[in-house]
């Protein structure tokens, strides 16, 4: 939820992206690796042409030279070859099977891939079977059994090396294609006249190209290694010709009387090796789309708090006082202010709905409330959230974990990703309980049976071992409503916990969240986006656009008469059961993206009755009666 | 879960029965004919056709594989000729040798592996997190069989620390600490790879998985930090960490091939370099079965484990 | 009045087969039994909770799936039987929304290429005539011409949903089944997709199978409702007949768990609902073990979808509203929902 509305507005401005190759040198390991291949690869084009001698003429007055010595850079081997001569001839073999290899193994294992996943079926079960079978045996053993059976030699190596390679290729590529397969474009091309090779060569293979490239530069390295490993065992390049694995295997003999011999093969292979990786790392950090959305950070414990200036509040029995509470979102040199100045007192019992629709900052705002905001990107930068007396933006992160499922519990939207998926719904709750209560495993875990009965899961005991996977998405809602009830909360903190259920469920699940409430006197902040789930369920109800809160009052008093322009459109633009006659007064337009906020009111670009004076500065958030506030310089009045 | 064993148990009769079709077919697909090679050149076409008929090489394919797989049950895999001993000696005298070196490597990369991908991944954009990444790249770009050489001269050479080569010390070798000492050296090399593959998937799997909605939930519960990362993060980050390590498992069994030939290991792989060499077809053949029924083995232990982690897959 | 698609005995099962030692695959009834008509020129809502089946409906009618039983007849022809022949030909007829609209357009392909497939390789339009078309496209749902040669990630969902409704235009396609197609949407940009589905209704004539899961909005939008409930239709009729009185306990259920606005009067179930096992379906009414109306009647025999034309009710005044159900809610019964 926190990391959608980033994401969003980031694709929008992928106009202003820089082209791959600069983001590849921008890393600057991937851009030394280049290079360093640049440089290797350089040398071994312009080998034929450098003054060397050549590498294969034998001069045993001059064997096993020391590097230096007799204008022999590198020296000389045991056969007096000239060493440097030997290893730029040999570096350019290495290269050309490595990247051969990798060639055929992509090409032929790609080819495979697609077709399996594409095809599904039957198809895909033989042609996997076969792949599973080639992979059933250790790596390198496959490549010595078919060098066995072709026979040693350079050319059968890269055989080698590229069929026991292609598995890689195949299993990666069918994943990908299976899950493009199943994507919705692929259905729209088909009814879009294509046929099955058109779909799957024009519309699924632009989209697997990017994971082809990346697995080619992240696999070249290894199969220049592999080969060399051949080449060293005796089994690759036959003498004279020599590659840098077949060097190294000779000069293994010498390691005792001249080390340099297979040293400085080794050397190469090392260093040529690492520079292709380091260039692969930086291909695939280009390409890979999960990376892109620049989420790739894991989230600490709890949000980085960066504020400047405190605000003072006089203290209030609330359970929970917010002042000016802002949180933003850093990628890149983007700055978006997801919450952008949030008051809000809630009472003891009192529940209070925060509705408004995606990218407004609601979500932020409730995760922000205990510092559960991932961080990186989330900064919050501004104000006081002040619970049980302290304000929880100043604590320590030990005193937030206690208050966190204590005094103040979490139910999130998705049921099925918000549980553990390897552990026992039980065992899930008991972790709850133990970690704000002193109590032994089995007093643990009969809270645990008590909690679900609480929540009315049928037959509490046979579900206390069930894992999420084996519940209906209602049932896990439960389970996530029984986890925040495990120590008595007095604030529920509810981010659309009913919007991913059914009709029905929902209503199941607001009337049990309702009643809980009343019958343990917890207040309740409900995110939503559905003034029918508010009205059902909240006393009060706020308003969010753009990170501020715009209206705030008692439901009914909202709902039959809002002020604030958006708060009107949005009840209009939504149709209600049993008017089918209404019409639907939709709001033109789009948000404003949150990292370029215009002056003034959010809202003015969209808003019916806007006038100049709306866009020249900070608009308040003003009470219009004693129980109602809105952020609006010319409300709608209550007798209009 | 025992069930599911059963299948999984059941499931790899079909490959072990197409590994062995792919072995067989290996030894029919070699050009030239058998007998010429054992008999030489200058073998009379009688002796060549007597000798078919001997081992059995007149017979239709099928057939041949039939003989050949209802031998192999029997545990007879036929002779080797450049040993003259019966290969099924030959082959499990060496495979416990490499069952050792490569038992070793797949403890230290599992080991080290996880420390340090959970360490990296945890103190993300640390100095811990350097650090790992940059060995992990040192460590996937070193040749082993060059680094075993390099090894051997530090280690061996200069500082006569540990022996350069075999098992056990020729003249009052024998012990186990005698045996750790040979082992120490080629088990590190081949493990050297394996580390760092694992420690970059686990700092990977556990950077995916720290940013799930059910880690948030178990901070959201305050559940103190290390069990965020020791018990719920790493848990199911093992989820896809297990298959490498049975991949692994594949890298090091054959791996082995060069770290026996480097330290002169008298392991399986070292034996197949030398068959192959020799053209000792049926050396090579019992050779390439017995380890890869070893890591169809293997496979089925990491399968099983990923079961008992992960209890949507049973 | 003349009819634009007819299904019946539409079935789609999943799963089934033999395995390996002669053992019968698990099988799911995703959709059983189906009878529809859609009439030219209205709009056909599909109404139902998630796992109902009513999206391998919609994709059984534009042939993206394959019946396991029964026949759709498009416009007189009979479509199973196109959709294998001559998919084209099909998709000249019947075309389709998707709910997900960025995940719909191919993210490698600019929205001139997503367009222009449609028009050259089902109606065959040449370069000149697709140039003329996609301007006209773009006017009609309102999106700037400049956005042809933008990449899907650059809209928002708002925007690619029309790009999606363009391109089923693009096939000239009268028949339109639309999956889903604001369910992704913020409210806001929800009405702005329903007002211009609704004017690309009447100014193009087109013929709509709406499904959503959405009670309000099929509402607003249709003009009769099929309600479906575990792979089954139970309940169909004209819209207002349906929302005024619905007759299956399973569609009052769903009037009375919706959520509005101003209003606190949601009646749930007491006990937690689930859904019988697909792979073990109950031999009676599905419904069965939630409705407070069920009896032994309804667990063991499956009630057929039949006009609802009891005593005090009269058939013309019911509109051809038919229910699967042994014991209709009629007379007052439905007034709770007021």
């Amino acid at each position: 939820m926190v990391a959608l509305p980033v994401s969003g507005k980031k694709a929008n401005d992928r106009g202003g992206r820089p082209s791959p190759f600069k983001l590849l040198i921008a890393n600057r390991l991937s851009a030394a690796g280049l290079l360093l291949l640049g440089i290797i690869v350089a040398l071994a084009l312009l080998t034929p042409i450098l003054p060397l001698p050549d590498p294969d003429i034998t001069d045993p007055a001059q064997r096993l030279l020391r590097p230096g010595v007799d204008g022999h850079l590198l020296g000389t081997d045991h056969l007096g070859r000239d060493l440097l001569s030997r290893l730029l001839w040999g570096t350019r073999v290495s290269i050309v099977v490595g990247v051969s290899a990798t060639l055929i193994a992509a090409i032929v294992g790609s080819l495979i891939g697609l077709t399996a996943g594409y095809a599904g079926g039957r198809s895909d079960n033989v042609l996997m079977r076969g792949i599973d079978l080639v992979m059933a045996f250790p790596y390198i053993l496959l490549a010595l059994g078919i060098v066995a059976v072709l026979g040693p030699g350079l050319l059968n190596a890269l055989y080698a090396i590229s069929i026991v390679n292609i598995p890689f290729f195949a299993r990666n590529i069918r994943g990908m294609t299976l899950g493009l397969s199943r994507r919705e474009f692929v259905d729209a091309a088909r009814l879009s006249g294509a046929s099955h090779p058109v779909i799957l060569f024009g519309d699924v293979l632009p989209n697997v190209l990017p994971t082809i490239v990346v697995t080619m530069s992240t696999t070249v390295g290894w199969m220049i290694l592999e080969t060399a490993g051949l080449s060293f065992l005796g089994l690759g390049a036959q003498p004279p010709q020599a590659d840098l694995g077949s060097m190294l295997g000779e000069g293994r003999k010498l390691l005792f009387t001249a080390p340099h011999v297979s040293v400085i093969p080794g050397v190469m292979i090392f260093v040529l090796v690492m520079s292709i990786n380091l260039v692969g790392d930086g291909i695939r950090d280009v390409l890979d789309p999960r990376l892109k959305s620049g989420a790739l950070a894991a989230p600490g414990a709890a949000t980085t708090v960066k504020r400047e200036a405190v605000p003072e509040k006089p203290a209030t029995d609330a359970v929970l006082s917010v002042t000016d509470l802002r949180t933003q979102f850093q990628t890149g040199s983007r700055v978006y202010k997801a919450v952008g100045g949030v008051d809000l007192d809630l009472a003891p019992g009192e529940r209070v709905g925060l509705v408004g629709e995606s990218g407004s900052g609601k979500s932020v705002t409730a995760l922000s409330l205990l510092r559960l905001v991932p961080t990186p990107p989330g900064t919050i930068t501004a104000g006081r959230v002040v619970i049980g007396g302290e304000d929880q933006l100043a604590a320590s992160v030990d005193k937030l974990r206690r208050l966190r499922g204590g005094k103040v519990a979490y139910v999130f939207q998705d049921p099925l990703t918000t549980l553990h998926p390897l552990f026992t719904v039980g065992q899930q709750i008991v972790e709850a309980v133990q970690a704000h209560q002193p109590l032994s495993r089995r007093e643990a875990e009969a809270q645990a049976i008590e909690l679900l009965e609480r929540v009315q899961i049928p037959s509490a005991k046979a579900r206390y071992n069930a894992y999420p996977h084996e519940l209906s998405g209602g049932m896990r809602q439960r389970v996530c409503i029984a986890m925040a009830l495990a120590n008595d909360p007095e604030l529920i903190i509810a981010d659309e916990p009913t919007t991913a259920l059914d009709v029905t469920v929902q209503a199941q699940v607001l009337k049990l969240m309702r009643g809980l409430s009343e019958q343990q006197g917890s207040a309740v902040l409900f995110i939503t986006h559905d003034f029918g789930v508010v009205s059902e369920l909240c006393d009060r109800v706020a308003v969010m656009y753009a990170g501020r809160i715009v209206e705030i009052g008692p439901t009914e008093a909202v709902l039959d008469a809002p002020a604030h322009p958006y708060t009107r459109k949005l009840i209009d633009c939504v149709p209600v059961l049993g008017e089918p006659d209404r019409r639907l007064d939709a709001i033109e337009g789009l948000p404003p993206p949150v990292d370029r906020l215009p002056t003034g009111c959010a809202f003015a670009e969209r808003c019916p009755i806007v006038e100049p004076r709306c866009r020249e500065g900070d608009i308040a958030l003003d009470p219009l009666s004693d129980d109602r506030s809105v952020r609006c310089i010319k409300p709608y009045r209550m007798a209009s | 879960m025992w069930i599911y064993i059963g299948k999984r148990l059941i499931a790899s009769v079909p490959i072990l029965l197409g590994l062995s079709v792919i072995v067989f077919a290996m030894m029919a697909l070699i050009p030239g004919d058998p007998a010429t090679a054992i008999l030489g050149s200058y073998a009379t076409p009688e002796n060549v056709a007597r000798l078919n008929s001997q081992l059995g090489l007149d017979k239709p394919l099928v057939e041949q594989y039939f003989i050949w797989l209802g031998k192999l049950f029997h545990g007879d895999m036929g002779r080797s000729y450049a040993l003259n001993r019966p290969v099924a000696d030959e082959v499990f005298e060496r495979f416990g040798a490499t069952l050792i070196l490569a038992g070793a490597s797949l403890i230290l990369c599992s080991i080290f592996g996880l420390i340090a991908g959970i360490a990296a991944a945890v103190r993300q954009f640390g100095w811990t997190d350097r650090v790992v990444t940059f060995l992990v790249l040192i460590g996937i770009s070193t040749p082993s069989f060059w680094l075993g050489l390099l090894l051997i001269m530090l280690f061996a050479v200069e500082l006569q620390w540990l022996p350069a080569s075999g098992m056990y010390a020729i003249y009052g070798g024998g012990g186990p600490l005698d045996l750790l000492a040979h082992l120490a050296m080629p088990a590190v090399t081949l493990a050297v790879v394996a580390t760092a593959v694992i420690a970059r998937l686990t700092r990977a799997a556990m950077l995916e998985v720290l940013r799930q909605d059910y880690i948030r939930t178990a901070r959201a519960k305050g559940v103190s930090e290390r069990r965020v990362i020791y018990r719920h993060a790493f848990k199911a980050a093992l989820v896809s960490i297990i298959p490498v390590i049975g991949i692994q498992a594949g890298f090091v069994l054959g791996g082995a091939v060069y770290i026996e030939t480097v330290f002169q290991w008298p392991g399986i792989g070292r034996m197949l370099v030398n068959a192959i060499s020799t053209r000792d077809l049926l050396l090579v053949q019992g050779g390439v079965l017995v380890v890869a029924a070893s890591y169809v083995f293997f496979n089925l232990l990491a399968d099983v484990a990923q079961t008992i982690v992960d209890p949507r897959l049973r | 009045m003349s009819v634009a698609v007819e299904a019946q005995g539409l079935t789609r099962t999943f799963g089934g087969g033999r395995t390996l030692f002669g053992g019968r695959h698990p099988a799911v009834h995703a959709v059983q039994s189906a009878d529809l008509t859609v009439r030219t020129g209205e709009t056909l809502g599909v109404v139902g909770e998630s796992g109902c089946g009513k999206s391998t409906l919609a994709r059984m009618l534009v042939g993206l799936d394959r019946p396991t039983k029964g026949t759709i007849r498009l416009e007189g022809r009979d479509a199973t039987e196109l959709a294998g022949r001559d998919p084209r030909a099909l998709a000249k007829h019947i075309q389709y929304v998707f709910q997900d609209p960025v995940a719909s357009l191919n993210p490698r392909k600019t929205i001139r290429q997503t367009l222009e497939a449609p028009m050259r390789r089902l109606r065959g339009l040449d370069a000149r005539a697709r140039e003329a078309r996609l301007a006209e496209l773009m006017q009609v749902v309102s999106l700037r011409e400049e956005f042809l040669d933008r990449y899907p990630h650059e809209f928002s969902g708002g925007q690619a949903q029309r790009i999606g409704i363009a391109r089923a235009l693009a096939a000239d396609a009268r028949v339109i089944v639309l999956d889903e197609p604001v369910s992704a949407l913020d409210v806001s940009v929800q009405a702005q997709v329903l007002n211009l589905l609704d004017r690309l209704k009447h100014e193009f004539g087109l013929t709509y199978i709406f499904i959503s899961h959405d009670l309000s909005v099929i509402e607003s939008v249709c003009d009769r409702v099929a309600v479906m409930y575990f792979g089954r239709i139970v309940e169909v009729g004209a819209a207002r007949e349906l929302y005024a009185h619905p007759r299956h306990p399973y569609t009052a259920l769903l009037m009375r768990s919706a959520p509005t606005p101003g209003k606190r009067r949601i009646d749930a179930e007491e006990k937690p609902a689930e859904l019988p096992d697909p792979l073990n379906p109950p031999p009676g009414c599905a419904f069965a073990s939630r409705c407070p109306r069920a009896d032994a009647k309804c667990r063991e025999a499956r009630p057929p979808l039949e006009p609802v034309a009891v005593g005090a009710i009269d058939a013309a005044e019911t509109d051809g509203q038919r229910a699967a159900c042994w014991h209709p809610l009629l007379d007052g019964a439905s007034s709770d929902n007021k």
